[in-house]
């Protein structure tokens, strides 16, 4: 398969991008100069600039769009006002993860669904499988580019390139028309670093305009920021990853999605699966963890207790913002109590472990 | 790219710079620019007799984890503790910061290695 390049992949050349092939497509891991934790820290402390454009989008129409959407997700839909941005897992009627999407209501009839890169064609074929009388379904991942500004100051950089008032676009929320440098684009205050921030949808025509304005508006404030530090970032915020934290064998509640889970709410497809998960009690659940020994902990290290495997690592890092290693393991619910001591097989060899609560980054997201 | 002269080299981007039976090892600059942030090193274990090629210690940055190569048969006589809270200084100054020196056992080995010159070609065949 021939790999897919975005938009502004000329400039990810200009600015040194160390490219890479992620998931079929070609995309900066880091830049030049900076580096996965400078990039991090960036970020964290200012803004940084990131070319999500790989992201897919369905685009759900007609007149039964509400009920649809509702169908596929087991967040509520009903509750969403018009410009409104929900995020919900999706999930297969075992309950377990096709993806995790936002969601953006237009009006009832209009929704707008983003969805992970690799997972476009599976999602789009499953939303089509199921599609109900009333509503069409179109792939209109090719019809925008994206990218997210993300950082303390992303919108007083923002700012500075539009005449809509930014901070009118309250968190969660999206304005479809906000011209970015003279150019129209889709603008919601969401993302996927806990920081505040914009995602940004613009014709792939114009998203090199975009990306150097910005930029250029930043200056010193901003960065490009490549996917190494998109998944720290990510990672430290303890939002999921598609593949690690959720899969098509682990269900929300399992990852600790239970809040986007609406039960009560709605029917729609995995409801009866959770909801029987639910009473029955989770055996297994997403625990944060420090390392006490040393050693990094990484995707797919096996955990043990006293010898036994009890389950595995969804994602490891040396954080950056706090400078050690912290994890994030799937494992048996009866060793999940915080201050319970865990062994990570790294090298053949159980490096000790602490589960811990709250250690993960407090997302510095503009709530209200 | 610096490749200094006065080491030698492996395909695995170790250099070793002898001192008589001693050889002091470090990662070259080639391999700390392509790991990135380096941010963890497990150091070889003490008084091991190690062979040449066998994995003898592990360099993780923030995305990869690498595997240190002994670039000779011999015996680990010492290790620079001073990288397990300082790791980046193997991305700073990766000639400065040897990582454990060896007691060489077989010094004709060392022929096999690549000159700073033979290096800097291998590298460059490596650019893509």
């Amino acid at each position: 398969m021939s790999l897919q390049s975005t938009p502004l992949y000329p400039l990810h050349l200009k600015y040194k991008g160390k490219i890479i092939d992620f998931g079929g497509w070609e995309l900066p891991v880091q830049y030049e100069g900076m580096g996965i934790i400078k990039e991090h820290l960036m970020v964290r402390e200012k803004a940084g600039l990131f070319d999500v454009s790989h992201m897919g989008e369905v685009l759900i129409t007609g007149e039964n769009s509400q009920n649809f959407v509702q169908k596929l997700v087991c967040n509520d839909v009903s509750a969403m006002q018009d410009y409104h941005v929900l995020y919900s897992p999706m999930c297969y009627p075992h309950g377990g993860v096709i993806d995790d999407l936002l969601i953006y209501r237009y009006d009832p009839a209009k929704y707008l669904l983003v969805v992970n890169a690799a997972n476009v064609d599976k999602d789009y074929a499953w939303i089509v499988e199921n599609l109900i009388p009333g509503v069409k379904a179109e792939n209109v991942s090719s019809q925008y580019a994206q990218l997210a500004l993300q950082g303390p100051l992303a919108e007083i950089i923002l700012q500075t390139l539009t005449d809509t008032d930014l901070s009118q676009i309250k968190f969660f929320h999206f304005n479809p028309a906000v011209k970015v440098a003279g150019v129209e684009c889709i603008v919601s205050r969401t993302g996927y670093t806990g920081e505040d921030g914009f995602e940004i949808y613009v014709d792939p025509e114009q998203a090199a305009t975009v990306w150097e304005a910005i930029l250029k508006a930043g200056g010193e404030r901003v960065s490009p920021i490549g996917l190494g530090a998109r998944d720290s970032l990510r990672f430290e915020a303890k939002l999921p990853l598609y593949g690690q934290e959720i899969d098509k064998d682990i269900t929300p509640l399992e990852a600790g999605l239970g809040y986007f889970v609406k039960l009560d709410a709605s029917d729609f497809i995995g409801r009866d699966a959770l909801l029987q998960q639910k009473e029955k009690g989770l055996k297994r659940k997403l625990v944060e963890f420090e390392m006490v020994g040393k050693g990094i902990p990484r995707s797919h290290y096996e955990v043990q207790k006293d010898g036994i495997a009890i389950g595995h690592v969804t994602s490891g890092l040396h954080s950056p913002t706090f400078k050690k290693p912290i994890g994030l393991a799937l494992i048996d619910s009866k060793f999940s109590a915080p201050g319970t001591e865990i062994d990570i097989i790294i090298r053949e060899k159980p490096i000790r472990a602490v589960v811990g609560q709250g250690i993960f980054y407090r997302k510095r997201t503009k709530s209200k | 790219m610096n490749i200094p002269e006065g080491l030698l080299y492996t395909d695995e981007h170790e250099w070793i710079r002898v001192e008589g039976n001693t050889g002091y090892i470090g990662i070259t600059d080639y391999a700390q620019h392509h790991l990135g942030d380096i941010v963890f090193v497990e150091l070889p274990e003490l008084d091991a007799s190690v062979a040449k090629g066998e994995p003898v210690g592990v360099i993780e940055s923030v995305k990869a984890v690498a595997n240190l190569y002994s670039p000779a048969d011999g015996t680990i006589i010492s290790v620079n503790e001073e990288l397990e809270d300082s790791p980046e200084l193997l991305n700073l100054e990766p000639y400065e910061n040897w990582i454990a020196t060896i007691e060489i056992s077989d010094p004709g080995q060392l022929q096999e290695l690549m000159s700073p010159a033979a290096y800097s070609e291998f590298c460059s065949g490596l650019e893509d």
